[in-house]
C-alpha cells in the first residue's frame, strides 16, 4: 500500500482557525507544496499580513516575519534584498494588499522586487466582519454596503493582476482559482512558476488566487465556490497577465 | 482490508467540499460530533475509493490522507 498523498513538510500540523470550507487552506497548502517541490524549505522566508491569515506564521514550517498591514511587500523588500540567496514570499488578502497596501504593491512591483507575492481575493473583509473591499463587487452586499456596492459612491472594484501586468519590473502575473480539483491543479502550476520566476531571478511574481468567504458572504462552503465562478470570474478573469517566458500576455 | 482513504476526523470541520467533489460519492458526514463540534467527514465503502485524492487537494484543512494498494 502506498501513500499518494499527505501533508506537505512545509505545512504545519497545527490546526487552522480559519472558518469551515474557506479556500485558505487550500491556498496555503499549494504555497507549502510549492516549496517542498522546488527544495526550497531551508531558504524561504514568508511574510504575513493583517487579516484573516494573520496567523500564517503558525501554520507553515518556514521562518516568518508577520508585517504591519499592507506593508509586507516593503519588509519582504528589505529581507530579500538584505539576504538575496534565500526566497521570499508574502501572503496577502485583499484587504491588505489591495486597500491600505496599494502603494506598497504597486512600487514593489514596479521595482522590480524579486519577491513572490500569493494575494488571496475574496472580494471582501475577512476577519473584521465583512465590510466592502477594494475588490468587493457592484451590487455586493457587504456590512459597509448593505444595499450593494453602489458605483457612484464607491467606484469599481479594482483588478489587480491586470493593473500590476504593466508593471515592466513583473514577470510573472497570473490570476486563478480554487474552486474545483481542475482549477486546484492549475493553481499549483503557477505557484510554482511564481516561485521559479523569483529563483531564476526574472523579477516581481504574484498568484492573485480567487478565494472564497463562505461566513462574511452568508452561503454554505460549496455556494460559495459556485458565486466565486458566477459572480467574481466575470469580473476577474482567470489567466496569466505576464509571463517573462512567452513575453507579455 | 486496509484503508485508502483516512480522515484526521478531528481535523475536520464538516465543509462538505470532499463530499461535493468525491467522484463515487462514497463520502458523507457521519451522525456524530467531533470536539470541535463539527459532523467530520467519513467513507464506509473503502473499496469503492479509487484512490483519486480530489478529497484530499480540496480539503481546506489538509484533514485526509490517501493510500493506493
Amino acid at each position: 500500500m502506498r501513500k499518494i498523498f499527505e501533508r506537505p513538510k512545509s505545512l504545519a500540523e497545527a490546526a487552522q482557525h480559519y472558518c469551515p470550507g474557506c479556500t485558505h487552506g487550500i491556498v496555503h497548502r499549494l504555497v507549502a507544496e510549492a516549496v517542498d517541490e522546488l527544495g526550497l524549505a531551508g531558504r524561504t522566508i514568508g511574510v504575513s499580513p493583517v487579516g484573516c491569515s494573520v496567523f500564517a506564521y503558525n501554520y507553515f514550517n518556514l521562518d516568518f516575519v508577520q508585517a504591519a498591514h499592507g506593508r509586507a511587500p516593503a519588509v519582504a523588500t528589505g529581507l530579500k534584498r538584505v539576504l538575496p540567496d534565500r526566497v521570499v514570499f508574502t501572503y496577502q488578502g485583499d484587504g491588505d494588499l489591495a486597500s491600505i497596501g496599494a502603494a506598497e504593491i504597486v512600487h514593489a512591483a514596479a521595482r522590480g522586487e524579486k519577491i513572490t507575492v500569493v494575494f488571496v481575493n475574496n472580494a471582501i473583509y475577512g476577519m473584521t466582519g465583512g465590510q466592502m473591499a477594494p475588490t468587493t463587487l457592484v451590487g455586493q452586499k457587504t456590512t459597509t454596503s448593505p444595499y450593494g456596492r453602489q458605483q457612484e459612491v464607491a467606484g469599481y472594484p479594482i483588478r489587480v493582476a491586470e493593473m500590476l501586468s504593466t508593471m515592466e519590473g513583473a514577470a510573472y502575473i497570473a490570476r486563478v482559482a480554487v474552486i474545483s480539483p481542475q482549477s486546484v491543479a492549475r493553481a499549483r502550476k503557477a505557484m510554482l512558476k511564481a516561485f521559479t520566476a523569483q529563483l531564476e531571478g526574472k523579477g516581481f511574481s504574484l498568484v492573485e488566487v480567487l478565494s472564497t468567504c463562505p461566513t462574511n458572504w452568508g452561503m454554505t462552503p460549496v455556494e460559495a465556490l459556485k458565486w466565486v465562478e458566477t459572480a467574481m470570474m466575470p469580473v476577474f478573469p482567470l489567466g496569466v497577465f505576464r509571463d517573462w517566458e512567452v513575453g507579455e500576455a | 482490508m486496509d484503508k485508502r482513504v483516512v480522515f484526521d476526523e478531528e481535523r475536520c470541520k464538516g465543509c462538505e467540499l470532499c463530499v461535493t467533489f468525491c467522484p463515487k460519492n462514497i463520502i458523507y458526514l457521519a451522525d456524530r460530533l467531533n470536539r470541535q463540534g463539527y459532523r467530520p467527514a467519513t467513507v464506509t465503502e473503502q473499496e469503492k475509493c479509487i484512490s483519486c485524492a480530489i478529497c484530499a487537494r480540496m480539503c481546506p484543512d489538509c484533514a485526509i490522507e490517501v493510500y493506493k494498494h
